[in-house]
């Protein structure tokens, strides 16, 4: 990358001659794990995009060699998982969340708005119980996750209009309008029981079974719009994060930023809710980014470890929950929490290491 | 000469609680202004109105000869917060990628090119922590901290310094080498606006001094502040002065 090394090199070889080849290898290593990460997020975008042209005529061939890897995958682990669509469509958006939840997550963290997710993600919730309620009594069949979008959306632009009137983000509106939109959801599902089967549970705690094909393909389009999103404004977002003051001096439209942030946030957790559940949903925004910040050596590198980390969290939690039969949301949430664990170790090591060097 | 701030008749109150009145001041191009005051006089206020931070109730703002809400050249101001160097978190941020902060102004939505990249380099350099440019800011020392602010400010081709008690929990030497690096700054033809708790400081350095307390006590050359008994009047008869003495 272009930050590596100034032109014209620092001066003192000595003192760093020792450093740069750690670094470099380090650094190597990174690269590796976002290459990866994004491979394997192209791929289940690829997939998703093959399932959903599957009768078209050239698609229908690549989708039948999916299949076959499916079966051969199968085969090979002794499992009855890879051959089930169904599954990849799962995996498709357990990956898409590993990479965009720590992306976002990166800025929501060190600006103190961890919060802010868990908040969005029952604002979702009580968009899915509208959704089910308005299905349920007129007949229609609007998607779930369309409204759980919009009103999640809504309740993005209502804290930050609420964080614009009070002081910094402060936690007492917030906290307020998390437990006040559960309220709500949980009203509105009591109202709506017997009207309709749908398993709110799913909804709740995370579940593999509870991915729709058109989720699916929601959460992909969205992947793309919230990679493209930080891809285009990561300075921006950057500076607003680590000194807003000094960002509204330079005459950034730090509103619009945070404004962008939130919603951002908000379509990340309606997407990741499908896999990981209301309730679980601000770890993957929180957890992976809390690990990487603790061993990374600057902002960039937090979130290359972030995403590389919300993915190792992901595809363990995948094969915990497929292994054992357990509920993906919990099973993704404990093997990231393992991560975190991990890298506090480990930078607890380095930082001995460090100081033994003088 | 050119006024880089213009204050006329400034009134701003958080509620109902007034903390700047009245008050018009000019900053000309090239001063050294020490802003000073007891605690809660409203300095920060005050430097944040002439900022644009905050818009006044009454009275009105220029900045570089525009009205402060018209102002939209952010490359041109370099603003140090009490925030921003007294806050405690844990974000991983390299020296670079804080000095780099600096050309964003300046790339707007696009990339940085290199000629962004010397700027950020060279401002490294000025501030002598070269061989700190890739080390997180939360590990270093205050002063190094300020040191690393200043060059985000110096990298962004700023013609006006905005310091907000940039030394507080510095020690003294490095203190003294920070506010030699603000005189060499100033010599080169900034415009420097300080507001710092200790007089001796200020009266130090300073060429022009404005000492306020909610109103302006005083405005103008250092001589006739220290001779004036602005100071007395402004802290008033419980007011603690610091003074710091060479």
């Amino acid at each position: 990358m272009s930050e590596t090394a100034t032109p014209d090199g620092e001066g003192d070889a000595g003192t760093n001659a020792d450093a740069r080849p750690d670094r470099g290898l380090r650094r190597n290593v990174e690269l590796a794990g976002v290459g990866l990460t994004a491979a394997v997020a192209v791929g289940m975008l690829g997939f998703l995009l093959l399932y959903w042209a599957q009768d078209l005529p050239v698609a229908s061939e690549l989708y039948a060699a999916f299949r076959a890897l499916g079966l051969g995958m199968d085969a090979a682990f002794g499992t009855n998982v890879f051959r089930h669509p169904i599954m990849w469509q799962s995996m498709a958006v357990g990956v898409l969340v590993g990479v965009v939840a720590p992306l976002v997550g990166s800025f929501l963290v060190h600006r103190e708005m961890a919060l802010i997710g868990e908040t969005l993600a029952h604002t979702a919730f009580a968009g899915v119980a509208i959704g089910i309620l308005v299905n349920a009594s007129t007949g229609w069949d609007s998607s779930l996750l369309l409204v759980a979008l919009g009103v999640a959306i809504a309740g993005a632009l209502a804290v930050q209009w609420l964080t614009e009137r009070t002081d910094a983000y402060g936690d007492v509106p917030i906290a307020i309008m998390l437990s006040g939109s559960f309220a709500v959801g949980t009203l509105i599902v009591s109202y709506g029981r017997g009207l309709t089967a749908i398993n709110i549970e799913g909804y709740l705690f995370g579940n593999l079974a509870v991915v729709t094909a058109e989720g699916a393909r929601l959460m992909g389009a969205l992947s793309l719009l919230v990679v493209a999103g930080v891809a285009l404004t990561y300075k921006q977002l950057l500076f607003i994060t680590f000194d807003e003051q000094a960002a509204r001096v330079a005459q950034l439209n730090v509103t619009g930023y945070n404004t962008l942030l939130v919603v951002m946030t908000a379509v990340v957790v309606v997407g990741a809710m499908q896999v990981l559940g209301v309730i679980l949903v601000a770890a993957m925004l929180v957890v992976p980014v809390a690990a990487a910040s603790q061993v990374a050596r600057s902002f960039r590198e937090t979130t290359y470890l972030g995403v590389i980390f919300g993915q190792l969290s992901v595809v363990g939690g995948f094969a915990v929950s497929i292994g054992l039969g357990l509920p993906s949301g919990g099973s993704i949430v404990v093997v990231a929490i393992a991560v975190y664990l991990a890298s506090i170790a480990f930078s607890g090591f380095s930082v001995k290491a460090i100081s033994a060097h003088g | 000469m050119t006024a880089i701030v213009g204050l006329d008749r400034v009134t701003f109150a958080y509620g109902d609680t007034v903390a700047v009145s009245d008050v018009s001041l000019t900053v000309e191009a090239g001063d050294f202004l020490g802003l000073v005051g007891p605690n809660g006089s409203g300095k920060t206020t005050l430097l944040h109105l002439m900022l644009g931070l905050h818009e006044p109730d009454e009275g009105s703002v220029e900045l570089f000869g525009r009205p402060v809400d018209e102002f939209d050249d952010g490359g041109r101001i370099g603003y140090v917060s009490q925030q921003a160097t007294s806050r405690g978190g844990a974000m991983p941020v390299t020296v670079r990628e804080c000095v780099t902060m600096g050309r964003f102004a300046h790339a707007g939505r696009g990339r940085l090119s290199d000629a962004d990249r010397a700027a950020v380099a060279d401002a490294i350099e000025t501030v002598g922590i070269g061989d700190l440019a890739d080390r997180l800011v939360t590990e270093l020392s205050g002063g190094q901290k300020q040191r690393a602010y200043i060059a985000r400010a110096l990298a962004s081709d700023a013609d006006l310094l905005a310091l907000d008690e940039p030394t507080v929990g510095v020690d003294a030497e490095s203190r003294d080498a920070f506010y030699a690096l603000l005189d060499d700054l100033n010599d080169d033809g900034i415009t420097i606006i300080l507001i710092e708790h200790d007089i001796g400081v200020v009266t130090d350095r300073a060429n022009r001094i404005a000492c306020v307390n909610t109103e302006l006590y005083h405005h103008g050359d250092t001589e006739s502040f220290v001779e004036s008994d602005a100071l007395s009047e402004a802290y008033g008869a419980t007011g603690q002065v610091v003074h710091h003495h060479h």
